[in-house]
């Protein structure tokens, strides 16, 4: 039997029906969840800079100490049981979705250094054949000077993996995604 | 330090490129600078466990979410979800969703002017068994009109999104049905080059798995990225 991996396509426009319209997951968090509670905003924009407005974002992130709930996790930090950690939204008519969540925890590199916070995300849309994975970083966390995911990135890109504060609400953080163009975002090959 | 074992990098040729210029969606819309390698670290070796509590009993039937019975040719979809080791992907949530048999989605952008079908949504989900099994009862979707192109149509597909054990190992994907005069014209299906690729979309019919007076089987196998240590490797046998 042959056992390469099956190709991607695109997700296409229609995808609400399967994915969003009843399981989407835009609030992460309950009462109950540890952490510094956060509004994270995505916007998707084209190569025009035009808003997306048929676009799933999927995010995946650790707990408030830095733990994934995943059985590979084996790292002795606590769990916070009703944190799964990860949400999912379709984007509106102005290419954006926001989602209710925390700030992640400091997660560990594979040789026992610590990343920066981050959210790990996955865009898809029409137009789209391979799922896009990017990162959100927390502009103006100190630690993000020594993230070595960052630091794979060339030095002049970065700007485009953080997320920002609002001034006045310190915790509305916007993202925006440029799929390409000027400004194109950094994807990862994961 | 930890021991993370990463999973395995897809062949670029087993899969579509980004930028297909016949697909005029991805002018627009595909990145044009160098993917970012990214060694495999926690944030990739897991992912979520999504999907498993809130599952209902007609979900992988989709002849049987409404009153009635929908229109059109009824069929099974089944097949296994194996990770590229050949190994079964267990307990993973599937989602799918389609056109009804005349071609048009339940959704408030398809104006394709055919039928709407009250008896039938379009949409499932299941989660794999132990051996990486799953199975859907639907209605064979219908081919419909796009306007990428004059005269485009797609091939009639069912959208499969599977999640599999990490970030790492997130599918989206279309399964197609085998010997469609339209994939020649499809510049999705044809965004992935290699033609051997190309049929690992397409599913086959099996008799087998066809139930006597009642509906055609087609067997459609996934195949998601695989560790590139074997758990037996590790334990060093």
């Amino acid at each position: 039997m042959d056992f390469t991996p099956t190709p991607s396509q695109t997700v296409g426009p229609f995808f609400h029906l399967g994915c969003t319209e009843h399981a989407s997951a835009g609030s992460l968090v309950t009462a109950a969840t540890r952490g510094e509670r956060i509004r994270l905003t995505c916007r998707v924009l084209d190569g025009d800079g035009a808003p997306v407005p048929d676009a799933m974002i999927e995010i995946w992130q650790a707990n408030a100490e830095g733990r994934y709930n995943h059985p590979e996790d084996l790292q002795e930090k606590p769990l916070d049981p009703g944190f799964s950690g990860f949400g999912r939204l379709a984007t509106d008519e102005n290419g954006k979705c926001t989602f209710a969540t925390i700030k992640p925890g400091r997660v560990p590199w594979n040789n026992g250094t610590l990343q920066a916070p981050h959210i790990n995300v996955s865009v898809f849309a029409r137009g789209v054949l391979k799922r896009l994975p990017t990162r959100i970083y927390f502009a103006g966390h100190p630690a993000n000077v020594e993230d070595p995911a960052l630091a794979l990135v060339p030095e002049q890109r970065r700007q485009t993996l953080l997320a920002r504060a609002e001034a006045a609400r310190p915790s509305e953080w916007r993202f925006d995604i440029h799929l390409c163009g000027e400004n194109e975002t950094v994807f990862f090959d994961v | 330090m930890l021991k993370i074992t990463p999973y395995r990098r897809h062949d670029p040729s087993s899969q579509p490129a980004s930028l297909y210029e016949p697909y005029r969606s991805t002018l627009l819309r595909a990145p044009r600078q160098p993917l970012v390698l990214l060694p495999h670290t926690l944030s990739e070796i897991t992912g979520p466990v999504y999907g498993h509590s809130d599952i209902r009993e007609t979900d992988n039937d989709l002849t049987r979410q409404h009153a009635g019975e929908p229109q059109g040719e009824r069929i099974i979809v089944t097949g296994r979800v194996l990770d590229d080791n050949g190994r079964p992907v267990p307990r993973t949530l599937i989602e799918i969703w389609q056109t009804n048999a005349a071609g048009r989605y339940r959704h408030h952008n398809d104006n394709h002017p055919a039928p709407l079908d009250p008896n039938f949504t379009g949409a499932g989900r299941t989660l794999t068994d132990d051996n990486g099994v799953y199975r859907f009862v639907t209605i064979k979707p219908g081919a419909y009109p796009w306007k990428n192109h004059p005269n485009a149509w797609r091939p009639a597909h069912i959208h499969f999104s599977l999640f599999g054990t990490a970030f790492a190992t997130r599918l989206v994907t279309q399964m197609y049905f085998p010997g469609d005069p339209l994939f020649g014209y499809d510049p999705i299906f044809q965004s992935i080059a290699d033609e051997r690729a190309r049929q690992r979309l397409v599913a086959a019919f099996d008799l087998a798995t066809t139930k006597p007076e009642w509906a055609l089987g087609y067997q459609f196998n996934i195949i998601l990225r695989g560790r590139e240590a074997t758990p037996f490797e590790r334990n060093g046998k």
